[in-house]
């Protein structure tokens, strides 16, 4: 009976103990698995979900409501013509590896992304730099061939993160960075495992250590936080469950927005929809938010152009292609298919696209088009539509921050060639004066929405569901990252 | 025996039914979708209540019967007429070279598992209920091939043709004219099994997004929607998986009836 007693108070004793300190691990589910772990080399937004600021940091860094703030620089100054930045570096930052980080890796690291033979994603961030010199080890200037409005903004990209020359040989399979967290393991096709970096310059992480989970199958990620094997689910792929999860006090769901404008994208080189007429009518005969509701489940805001309405700049063209099927078959006829056409709708594998895919084909057999759907897997979608450009239609989410600049690019897989469009963004690349800006963002926004380049859906909403206790996850996805430094758990 | 024909016969003939009244009359239009009157439970307006686009479960039944029926039909079509005059031929000239080839050949594409030939095939042509036709199809073929042979091959031994035989009749019209109606039973048996595998394979592969292609109806589909819905509306997942089940479970009740009734060999057992 004594013996039973001990027993007991000292497992009341672990227990009590347990409660008192908070949990310091915690277990992230994510839909995609990264192809590799080298941000600076892969396009795969998955791999910026895992380590941007977890393990890669760059110059500057985006904060979880989108804004630009100092990352690696501490400060910098900007000269008068506004063509060279001089970035005063942090002190005392040290590599996961041991080695320093200093002026030269940033320059190491610039000039490998703007490189010829650069893997980069995005080199169209770097295309400005002219020079990059080392004053010391703690200044660097980067001189720009023009002035570059959106210089500092293009740093906080997780292809901008800065690397060493002496880790950059295993960076897919090892990646040595800065970040308040060191990568430790990645068991491929089932999770990565990253721990505290106690020698990190910043304010240290509340969490010991992290692991990433990769679940793509929407049943299999409902299981798997109703069972509670993940802490949280960042971009949970299943919007139908959500009120479930908010019924339920053991969760928290956070809904909030990317930078994924949504739109049904359209061949503009393609017959019949080079002819604008053709585009309006199909953009007409489009009820977003039927969309919403019956794709998304109601999760996601409207877009009238390709910009997201969070943004400060975002100009509300909804009106333009506000659900008109009338309007639709008269522009239908006038475009010279009164009886309407045939064409195809190509789908991606997202619920978006697939379920978006078949209420778009039943909304447009509405006005007399049909649209022949065919579902494809990403890599078949990335061969046929984005390289070959071989497709009527698609839908698919552009989830790149401020990412209208595509629009300029007449190769690009929708081939909008518009010389006024391309002579607008080059005017706002050269342009720092922020009215300014806004004037000529605006002014971009207005003409592919006039132009009805495309049919814009909506903006894409990421769900996170997560255990309640579990404080400072991002709610938006001002980029592709699930920042652990600021997350903990409540006691 | 009788019961299982009549509970199975009842069972097809109700799903068939639903397929062919289809083509007159569904309670609601599948095409047009109602999304705010999205996944209802079963009322009075639609009486299997409505999928995740606000359509009529029902009217969804109805018309993914009509795939589900024209797709095996066609397939199990594919293999009797392919696969009936092969093993026939092989039967024809048994022993030879011909025959070796024939049945090697069939052996073949036996050896696949048959759901992996349907992939491979709509992997390379792209998904569309033509291509799962002649996926299922294929697989078809050796089944009714061996099946043909192994059946004409002890006819072959009887009197009656060696009668024929001497009245010259050539090995072809043998074939047509007395080997042919005496297998013809033992083939209504299987393919009334060959049917029902077809419902199910044509069900996995739009499951798996390679049969027939949204807006046609399809229960494999159908099933691959509702997935993520089961726990906010189990009716969605639910019914047309018991279609499946019914209409599967209804073919092989009425081919075991029909073997117990028409299979010689049973037959003589019995008797």
């Amino acid at each position: 009976m004594t013996h039973f007693t001990k027993l007991l108070s000292a497992s009341v004793l672990a227990l009590t103990a347990g409660m008192a300190s908070a949990q310091t691990d915690i277990t992230v589910a994510i839909q995609l698995e990264p192809p590799n772990l080298d941000p600076t080399g892969g396009a795969a937004q998955a791999i910026d979900s895992v380590l941007y600021s977890n393990v890669f940091e760059g110059l500057t860094r985006f904060m979880a409501d989108g804004s630009v703030v100092p990352g690696l620089a501490a400060s910098w100054d900007i000269s008068e013509d506004g063509l060279t930045y001089t970035f005063t570096l942090q002190s005392g930052v040290m590599f996961h590896d041991g080695t320093t980080m200093d002026a030269e890796d940033v320059k190491f690291s610039l000039d490998r992304a703007r490189a010829e033979d650069s893997t980069n994603a995005q080199k169209g961030l770097f295309a400005d730099i002219a020079d990059v010199t080392v004053i010391d080890p703690a200044t660097i200037a980067v001189t720009l061939a023009q002035p570059n409005g959106s210089f500092l903004f293009n740093m906080a990209w997780g292809d901008a993160v800065i690397v060493a020359p002496e880790s950059i040989e295993t960076i897919a399979s090892n990646p040595i960075g800065t970040g308040a967290f060191t990568f430790t393991d990645w068991v491929q096709g089932d999770r990565l495992e990253l721990t505290r970096n106690d020698a990190y310059w910043g304010d240290a992480p509340a969490l010991e250590s992290a692991t990433f989970r990769f679940i793509s199958d929407p049943t299999a990620a409902f299981a798997a936080v109703m069972a509670e094997d993940v802490d949280a689910f960042v971009g949970f792929p299943a919007p139908e469950n959500l009120p479930q999860f908010e019924a339920d006090p053991r969760f928290q769901v956070l809904v909030g927005n990317t930078e994924g404008e949504t739109i049904l994208s359209m061949n503009n080189q393609m017959p019949p929809f080079d002819n604008v007429l053709v585009r309006q009518a199909v953009s007409l005969a489009i009820d977003r938010q039927a969309i919403i509701d019956g794709a998304m489940f109601g999760y996601g805001t409207p877009i009238g152009t390709h910009f997201a309405p969070h943004n400060p700049d975002y100009v509300d063209l909804i009106e333009n292609s506000s659900h008109n099927p009338d309007r639709a078959r008269e522009l239908l006829a006038e475009a010279g298919f009164a009886d309407g056409f045939t064409t195809t709708l190509k789908l991606p594998p997202p619920s978006y696209a697939r379920r978006g895919g078949e209420i778009i084909a039943a909304q447009l057999r509405e006005v007399g088009i049909t649209a022949e759907i065919s579902n494809l897997e990403w890599a078949q979608w990335l061969e046929d539509v984005f390289k070959a450009k071989d497709f009527g239609m698609s839908i698919v989410s552009h989830t790149e921050p401020m990412d209208i600049g595509i629009y300029a690019n007449p190769d690009y897989y929708f081939q909008y060639d518009n010389i006024v469009f391309q002579a607008v963004m080059e005017k706002l690349n050269t342009t720092t004066d922020p009215d300014m800006r806004s004037e000529l963002m605006a002014a971009a926004q207005t003409l592919i929405s006039e132009d009805y380049v495309n049919g814009y859906l909506f903006q894409l909403a990421v769900p996170t569901v997560a255990k309640a206790g579990l404080n400072g996850l991002w709610l938006d996805q001002p980029t592709a990252a699930v920042d652990l430094t600021g997350v903990s758990w409540s006691e | 025996m009788s019961r299982n024909i009549a509970l199975g016969g009842l069972l097809t003939a109700l799903f068939t039914a639903l397929a062919l009244v289809s083509f007159l009359y569904t309670p609601h239009d599948i095409q047009t979708l109602d999304i705010p009157n999205k996944l209802q439970t079963p009322s009075g307006t639609n009486w299997l209540g409505t999928d995740h686009f606000g359509r009529d479960i029902l009217s969804m039944i109805m018309m993914g019967a009509r795939t589900s029926i024209a797709v095996a039909v066609l397939a199990v079509g594919i293999g009797i007429c392919v696969g009936v005059p092969l093993g026939l031929l092989a039967a024809a000239r048994r022993g030879s070279l011909l025959d070796e080839i024939i049945m090697r050949g069939n052996d073949l594409v036996f050896a696949f598992p048959s759901l992996v030939i349907a992939i491979l095939i709509t992997a390379i042509f792209g998904p569309s209920a033509i291509n799962a036709i002649i996926a299922i199809g294929i697989f078809n073929i050796p089944v009714f091939a061996r099946l043909s042979r192994g059946a004409a091959l002890p006819i072959w031994e009887r009197d009656f043709i060696l009668a024929a035989r001497v009245s010259g009749k050539s090995s072809f019209r043998i074939s047509y004219e007395h080997i042919l109606p005496n297998i013809t039973n033992l083939m209504i048996v299987q393919g009334t099994i060959q049917f029902s595998l077809g419902i199910l394979a044509e069900a996995a592969l739009s499951y798996i997004g390679l049969g027939a292609q949204p807006p046609t109806a399809s229960w494999g589909r159908m099933l691959a929607d509702a997935q993520t819905l089961t726990s906010i509306a189990p009716h969605v997942a639910l019914i047309p998986g018991l279609a499946i089940v019914l209409m599967v479970l209804g073919l092989n009740l009425l081919g075991d009836g029909l073997r117990d009734l028409l299979d010689p060999r049973i037959r003589r057992a019995r008797a």
